[in-house]
């Protein structure tokens, strides 16, 4: 078909762009272009009005500049006047600059709108077209509030032209993927639904793609398509290859449409109708059967569409995973591609199979491969490829082939893709623990990573060793005599040397028999590593000197000497100098009771899921690691800690904790040094990170007395007092804050903008409190956007006693910061000094606002400035509870508005921020989206 | 699909096609890296990539990439044969098509586009359908000044006549 020779030449243009390809600089290209700016501009000033020809060739020109990556800032109007030409080729550039370069002007909106209006209106088949396409390419919310009313009566006219109707489908796809709330389906859903039945299969084709995204919101308004797609892929599936004449690629009846027939079914579960349900496993069965046919032609395009069709089919299988035998046809089909000369395929089997692995009907069946699928690990050349190996071979790891497994990804680590390795090591370190049946292979894989890809291997990792040698007792000896080991090669990783210290700090005792690893000859291995390690890792490293003068007393003069050096007591780095002073200090001042007491063993770590897991699943993206997984983790996790034989749970850290009784209170007061287990919060604090890490909450009173805490100064806020703070957004009462010693309850009450606020201090203890004291302090700018004001409070609380504290506030003008809370007192002698911030956030002075739905989006709307907008896409950290929901935006403030947003699933609330300067009007929208619990948080603020 | 992407093997863009909203400074960047990322790759590589958190979906037909962002749970296999597809129109549009053909007659590649994949969905697979719409809409035209193929002399200076080899063609 010569249908060039039909072209609408621009001599002008061609000759532009022949210019620009002769250029032979970026300069002269600019040049070039700004010349060709000059001219257009001029003619579009010009006094003489210019011809349509003569529009559309410079507008067609300010195209291709922009799309050679200029800017462009004007020529907008023109392109508007082509919309409006009654000839087509100008009308249809007009469209396609308006599509590429969209313009937020609000005056052009309404006249490229209007032509719009019209061209949808002419009855003319190709100008709707036109025009429909325009919208499904610009797709911006002015356009669908224009027109998501008029098209589904397009789409489903009886007498619209089968062309028009494909392009009305994909547009009202597009206007609903960005304004759902504006395209109701409403009284048409059924008719759009019968579309699946329509004879011209190109219509059916356009309509399943919007069918299948409006299920995927209202499953149940569009349940009715599951009979109908199956009796269309039905008759597609047992079609001759040329029946479908023009609808068959290369021997392959209709693919596109019945990849799109299988993809909607995966909206749905299985067919509960067993007549439906058995045409459609007939389905999957002749496409499978077809998987084993001799090609109907060699070329790749037949292949494609044909395994297009397949893999489709197998995500529908997987899917359902109810039919064992599909599962397992499957699973054998992907097999046979693993070893196809095909790239493509290979790559696209290994990511099929991985989700086949998790089926409990395919497991097995995915577990014959493994040879293959190891082969493919270290001989793939194309490194996506071998990820796909990697990740599947992750996936079919069971009890029965770990060891396996894990030791042919360690011999990968040593070659991986650097873009691979964190992943590899967090992946092994998963399957290491998750599968460890002796603890000893568990802890030299760790150790074997460390040493392979120490640089990959995260805090995460090591944190996790650690806290399972600790709560196994099995295993510490072991771990005692391999670190031992590992460290005496001359290059060890810095890794090492921190899991190295910590084991050997906490059980190097259960060596110590062996002259070989006598307590000295463990001290100078670790020292020998010392000068050579960054800060942090020093500072744990004092910390287990300070554990080894306790366990081998022998070594103390030694370690004396070492801690009384100039490089340690004047360290120019403040957390080292401090640990050497302070340790040095308790080792001469406190007797052998207290010291063993301070540094005892530490208690084993709470159960609880292990931190690895969230990391990769973080490193991965939602949806690569399974809920299920991260639960099944959880449990062996659980069972790995030893949990139950150990007691390892908050209690006991609770007591332990409480278990260094008034003589470890006496040493605060002599402001020695914390024992390790309460190393200062500061960032290069490891051991307290291990803590946190742990879900142990350091919530010991030693906590609130940071040993940086020397002087009468307020002690800076508690990290976690922001996520106090967070408790409280919602609610008024509650405990704020709660340690060994004290606990802090608060009941507060908000009227316009003023509020009251009551606090109560609770001393646990038996002991008074003496020079109980706190202070009220905005801080920066919050001290003129409120106004705080307490009344004094007792100086003396009795042990077991509660005293009350009375603040008023008064909000002058928008805030965001909260007011800080200091507290003092002394106890036992000591001094504590903790800081907190005051649940005090501006949505305290909300006033519930009820208004109508017309009135809220017509207020909406007014709100379009970029700073009367905020916008916020969250995942949701608890399951999503209406109620729970509702509670929690009553408790915001807000006024909850019933029946004003189309969708029952949204939230919408307004409310008056009540401050002295002014009054600040306030609307939110919640639009959960229950699938991938994301929460989109809209809210606008006048 | 989130958009689609033809760029030479020098790198330079010849067509662009987004079908979610971003900024112009977005759509540069992204450009630049996958132009980068795709150029890198082997000949005999696979034809897909995980980035960020889409898929890649390429093939280079003679001087050409044609590359596809499509999301989790959409089809790599239909998304190479989408492009396929597309070559097909276009070749039979231009008759043989070039490089050169896309460069001169940009809107045409974009008005083909549109009518085979509207808001990154398959609108119309039917070759002659596609084909049939297209001719429907030259035979609208009334200014038919220029007949002839509009490949000015000259523009085909050794360096670059990879960029008329046929798509087809190697």
């Amino acid at each position: 078909m010569p249908a060039v020779s039909k072209g609408d030449g621009m001599r002008g243009l061609a000759v532009f762009i022949s210019d620009i390809r002769n250029c032979k600089s970026k300069e002269a290209e600019i040049k070039r272009i700004n010349k060709e700016l000059a001219n257009i501009r001029s003619k579009f000033k010009g006094d003489k009005a210019l011809d349509g020809y003569s529009k559309k060739k410079y507008v067609c020109k300010l195209l291709f500049i922009f799309l050679l990556g200029h800017d462009i800032d004007f020529g907008h109007m023109e392109a508007v006047n082509l919309l409006s030409s009654n000839k087509y080729t100008e009308k249809q550039i007009g469209y396609l600059f308006i599509s590429v370069l969209v313009n937020s002007n609000s005056e052009l909106i309404r006249l490229i709108n209007n032509a719009i209006k019209n061209d949808l209106s002419s009855r003319n088949p190709t100008f709707m077209c036109l025009a429909l396409h325009c919208i499904a390419n610009v797709g911006s919310r002015e356009m669908a509030e224009a027109f998501a009313g008029e098209i589904p009566r397009i789409l489903v006219a009886g007498d619209t032209m089968d062309s028009v109707k494909q392009s009305a489908a994909l547009c009202l796809l597009r206007l609903y993927k960005t304004s759902p709330d504006l395209v109701l389906m409403g009284e048409w859903t059924s008719r759009v639904v019968h579309l699946l039945n329509d004879q011209h299969m190109g219509v059916v084709t356009a309509a399943i793609s919007l069918i299948t995204c409006l299920s995927q919101k209202n499953p149940d308004e569009f349940k009715t398509c599951v009979s109908l797609a199956v009796s269309r892929l039905s008759r597609i599936v047992s079609s001759a290859s040329t029946d479908l004449q023009d609808y068959t690629y290369y021997f392959v009846p209709a693919p596109w449409l019945s990849c799109k027939l299988l993809r909607l079914l995966q909206c749905y579960p299985p067919p509960e109708d067993g007549a439906v349900k058995g045409r459609l496993v007939e389905c999957l069965e002749t496409i499978l059967n077809k998987a084993q046919e001799p090609p109907k032609s060699k070329k790749v395009q037949h292949s494609n569409a044909k395994n297009a069709i397949l893999f489709e089919a197998i995500s529908l299988i997987i899917h359902y995973d109810s039919e064992p035998n599909l599962l397992v046809r499957a699973c054998n089909q992907l097999g046979q591609f693993l070893q196809h000369r095909e790239t493509n395929l290979r790559y696209l089997a290994l990511e099929s199979m991985c989700t086949l692995a998790s089926s409990e009907f395919s497991h097995e069946a995915v577990k014959t491969h493994i040879e293959t699928v190891i082969n493919a690990l270290k001989t793939e050349r194309d490194v996506s490829v071998r990820q796909r190996a990697a990740d599947l071979l992750y996936a079919m790891c069971d009890r029965s082939n770990a060891k396996q497994i894990v030791a042919e990804m360690l011999s990968y680590l040593e070659t991986a893709d650097y873009s691979i390795r964190e992943e590899m090591v967090l992946k092994v370190a998963i399957l290491a623990e998750k599968y460890a049946v002796d603890y000893s292979w568990y802890v030299d894989t760790i150790l074997n990573l460390i040493r392979i890809a120490g640089d990959y291997v995260s805090e995460e990792v090591w944190y996790r060793v650690i806290q399972i040698v600790i709560n196994r007792d099995d295993v510490q000896g072991y771990a005692a005599k391999t670190v031992f080991e590992a460290l005496q090669a001359p290059a060890c990783h810095e890794n090492m040397v921190k899991v190295g210290g910590y084991i050997l700090g906490e059980f190097g005792n259960l060596i110590a028999g062996d002259p070989r690893s006598s307590p000295l000859v463990q001290f100078n291995l670790l020292h020998s590593k010392f000068h050579l390690c960054s800060v942090p890792t020093r500072a744990l490293l004092l910390s287990a000197y300070i554990k080894f003068i306790n366990l081998f007393p022998e070594t103390k003069s030694t370690i004396q000497e070492v801690l009384r050096s100039d490089s340690q007591i004047r360290n120019s780095d403040v957390e080292l100098q401090q640990r050497a002073v302070e340790y040095l200090k308790l080792s001469s001042i406190a007797s052998t009771d207290v010291l063993a007491t301070v540094l005892e063993e530490m208690p084993p770590f709470p159960e609880r899921e292990s931190s690895i897991l969230a990391k990769l699943k973080k490193k991965k993206g939602p949806g690569a690691v399974s809920v299920n997984e991260l639960e099944e983790g959880k449990r062996e996790g659980g069972e790995l800690n030893g949990g139950g034989e150990r007691g390892g749970d908050n209690s006991a850290i609770a007591t332990s904790n409480a278990s260094t009784p008034s003589p470890s209170a006496d040493l605060l007061g002599l402001r020695a040094g914390p024992p390790v287990t309460a190393a200062a919060p500061s960032a290069g604090s490891l051991l307290v990170d291990v803590f946190s890490e742990a879900g142990v909450n350091d919530d010991g009173f030693l906590s609130s007395a940071p040993p940086s805490v020397v002087s009468e100064d307020p002690a800076p806020p508690l990290p976690e007092s922001n996520e106090l703070l967070n408790k409280f957004v919602c609610k008024n009462n509650g405990v704020l804050f709660e340690n060994q010693l004290l606990q802090i309850g608060i009941k507060s009450e908000y009227r316009q903008n003023l509020g009251r606020m009551y606090l109560f201090y609770g001393n646990k203890t038996s002991v008074q409190f003496v020079t109980f004291s706190t202070t009220v302090t905005c801080p920066g700018e919050l001290q003129s956007q409120l106004n705080v004001q307490s009344k004094p409070v007792e100086p003396l609380i009795e042990g077991g006693a509660q005293v009350q504290q009375v603040i008023n506030i008064e909000c002058l003008t928008d805030f965001s910061d909260a007011p800080l809370l200091n507290i003092k007192f002394r106890y036992g002698g000591a001094l504590q000094n903790l800081t907190l911030k005051l649940p005090v956030t501006i949505n305290k002075f909300f006033q519930p606002t009820e208004m109508a739905s017309h009135d809220f989006f017509q207020r909406w709307k007014q709100l379009s400035l970029p700073q009367q907008e905020a916008q916020k896409i969250f995942k949701a950290n608890h399951a999503m509870d209406t109620e729970v929901l509702k509670a929690k935006l009553l408790g915001l403030g807000m006024a909850l508005l019933e029946n004003v947003d189309p969708n029952p699933e949204n939230f919408v609330c307004a409310g008056v921020i009540q401050t002295k300067a002014q009054q600040v009007g306030s609307l939110l929208r919640l639009e959960p989206k229950r699938a991938s619990s994301d929460v989109p948080i809209n809210r606008a603020q006048q | 699909m989130q958009f689609m992407l033809l760029f030479s093997r020098q790198g330079k863009l010849r067509l662009q096609k987004w079908y979610v909203p971003l900024s112009d400074k977005e759509k540069k960047k992204i450009t630049r890296e996958l132009v980068q990322t795709v150029l890198a790759r082997k000949p005999k590589m696979c034809s897909f990539l995980e980035w960020r958190d889409l898929k890649i979906v390429y093939k280079r037909y003679a001087s050409l990439y044609f590359c596809c962002a499509i999301e989790d749970q959409d089809n790599e296999l239909i998304t190479l044969e989408i492009i396929h597809r597309y070559v097909e129109l276009l070749d039979k549009y231009f008759g043989s098509v070039c490089e050169l053909d896309i460069i001169f007659n940009f809107e045409k590649a974009y008005f083909i586009l549109d009518e085979f994949l509207l808001g990154g969905e398959a609108q119309e697979t039917s070759k002659k359908n596609v084909l049939k719409a297209i001719e429907q809409a030259d035979l609208l035209q009334e200014n038919l000044d220029f007949q002839i193929r509009l490949l000015p002399a000259g523009v085909l200076s050794p360096n670059i006549s990879s960029e008329s080899t046929g798509l087809f063609q190697s």
